[in-house]
């Protein structure tokens, strides 16, 4: 009884370590994907020294174990009298991280849609940027949400590697009640219940937004029409 | 024969690595007109086809649309474009958008139309193709035919003073044939001018005003359907047809 009080007193702060998470995994994602749709449209539409230059970064952030790169940004800007706060350096060093992992989905999904739709909003007097626009995004987004869906609950759990430049998200959370409460056990225990339940919302969540924006007759409403493919 | 003319190719030429696929071709369209480009596959028939809006950059050769020299270095080529219908062999509809979103995408987001008024004009090309019920399939919902016959309805809606088909029927299941081949009859009959690069022997000597027979890249012999299918004057074009006729009981001679 009194361990299951204990529980319910660190709630309020497991909470607040959960609400940190859940900010910073939604920053990250948002840096990722306005950096990452632009890095695969020009590795699949850019000039070749465009293509080399971003193709270079996105292989050194996909190179980098994320606890170095948090290291380099934090106390190494910090060493060259650059302070950013250690939320911000999180949500920037993920956010590089994940633009360039977010780029490959992307790159997949902008390459799986057929050359002949591109060719036919050209023919109707569409620039380029407009065919990408109306044509192209719209369907590489629709493609990409799978892939994506699996980088939500990568990263999401990536976040806790924040834990090494201060901040105070779920999991430091959970290790500070654990500090003075000893209560290793039943504390990681709720942690890890937290980081379950939060990896079922997101991808939930990811998966009506894609049943929402299905196209009819397309893959995924086709497994429906013709039963189970055996 | 003194209408206004269209379409001038003046010696064109396209080469793909070593392959010369276009080796001077020049020929002229006049308004109303339907031209069947015939032949065997890959002698560069869809190629021109492409050279003419520019989907292919010409190596050499001038091509006019009217007054306007297409393959000018400074030609805004999106405004060409929009007076230019195309037609492709497997269709390309945008896969996310239904029919009528379709055809009415280039007329909002090309010529800003209003929604209102892209949508009556869009409607009123899906009738014309007998689609007006499906306006709200999705291309995947579609039959062949039928998404065929919706990307006619796109091409047109754009008002072209030309449409450009790419072997419109070639990917399609033979029932499905007849459909298409029934909407691009009735518009030469309302006098659209047309190139139609085709295997459809049927539809070039019936519908067609002037045939050309290319080969390897050059026009091996040109004139009315009469004259081409009936007294064609150079052996390979004889041969061509003599097989086409075989393979399709007497179409060809």
């Amino acid at each position: 009884m009194e361990r299951l009080d204990l529980i319910w007193q660190s709630l309020p702060l497991l909470w607040e370590g959960a609400r940190v998470t859940v900010t910073l995994t939604i920053c990250l994602l948002g840096v990722g994907l306005l950096l990452g749709v632009p890095v695969a449209l020009g590795q699949v539409y850019g000039p070749r020294p465009l293509v080399i230059l971003i193709s270079g970064y996105e292989r050194f952030f996909r190179a980098m174990p994320i606890l170095v790169l948090l290291m380099v940004f934090f106390y190494g800007l910090a060493f060259l009298g650059v302070s950013l706060p250690a939320f911000g350096t999180a949500v920037l060093v993920f956010g590089l991280h994940s633009s360039a992992y977010q780029s490959q989905i992307f790159r997949g999904a902008i390459q799986a849609i057929k050359e002949g739709q591109l060719l036919a909003a050209r023919a109707l007097g569409m620039s380029r940027l407009q065919a990408i626009r109306y044509i192209v995004l719209p369907q590489a987004l629709r493609l990409a949400l799978p892939a994506w869906s699996n980088e939500y609950s990568g990263v999401l759990k990536d976040t806790s590697f924040v834990f090494a430049i201060g901040v105070t998200e779920l999991t430091r959370q959970g290790w500070q009640i654990m500090q003075r409460t000893r209560e290793v056990f039943l504390i990681f225990i709720a942690v890890a219940l937290i980081y379950l339940v939060l990896t079922y919302l997101g991808t939930w969540l990811l998966e009506l937004l894609e049943r929402r924006f299905g196209i009819p007759g397309l893959a995924g409403q086709r497994r429906e029409e013709h039963g189970r493919v055996v | 024969m003194s209408s206004k003319i269209v379409v001038r190719v003046e010696d064109l030429h396209k080469r793909y690595g070593n392959e010369e696929v276009l080796k001077g071709v020049s020929f002229i369209l006049r308004q109303g007109e339907a031209l069947a480009i015939i032949g065997p596959s890959g002698t560069g028939k869809s190629t021109l086809l492409r050279c003419i809006n520019r989907l292919t950059e010409p190596d050499s050769g001038r091509i006019w649309l009217e007054d306007t020299e297409i393959t000018g270095a400074k030609t805004d080529m999106n405004k060409i474009r929009q007076q230019i219908g195309f037609v492709f062999q497997d269709f390309n509809l945008f896969a996310h958008l239904t029919a009528l979103d379709n055809v009415r995408l280039g007329l909002m987001k090309v010529k800003k139309l209003s929604k209102g008024e892209a949508s009556e004009r869009a409607m009123t090309e899906l009738k014309r193709v007998g689609l007006a019920e499906k306006a709200k399939a999705y291309p995947a919902q579609l039959s062949g035919g039928q998404q065929q016959r919706v990307s006619i309805a796109r091409a047109l809606a754009m008002d072209p003073k030309l449409m450009l088909f790419d072997e419109p029927t070639s990917a399609l299941d033979p029932e499905l044939i007849g459909e298409v081949l029934q909407v691009m009859k009735a518009l030469a009959g309302e006098g659209m001018t047309m190139v139609v690069v085709t295997h459809e022997m049927g539809f070039a000597r019936s519908v067609c005003d002037e045939v050309i027979f290319m080969e390897q890249g050059v026009i091996v012999e040109q004139g009315p359907p009469e004259h081409i299918f009936l007294q064609p004057r150079q052996p390979r074009t004889q041969q061509f047809l003599g097989k086409i006729g075989e393979l399709y009981g007497g179409t060809g001679s």
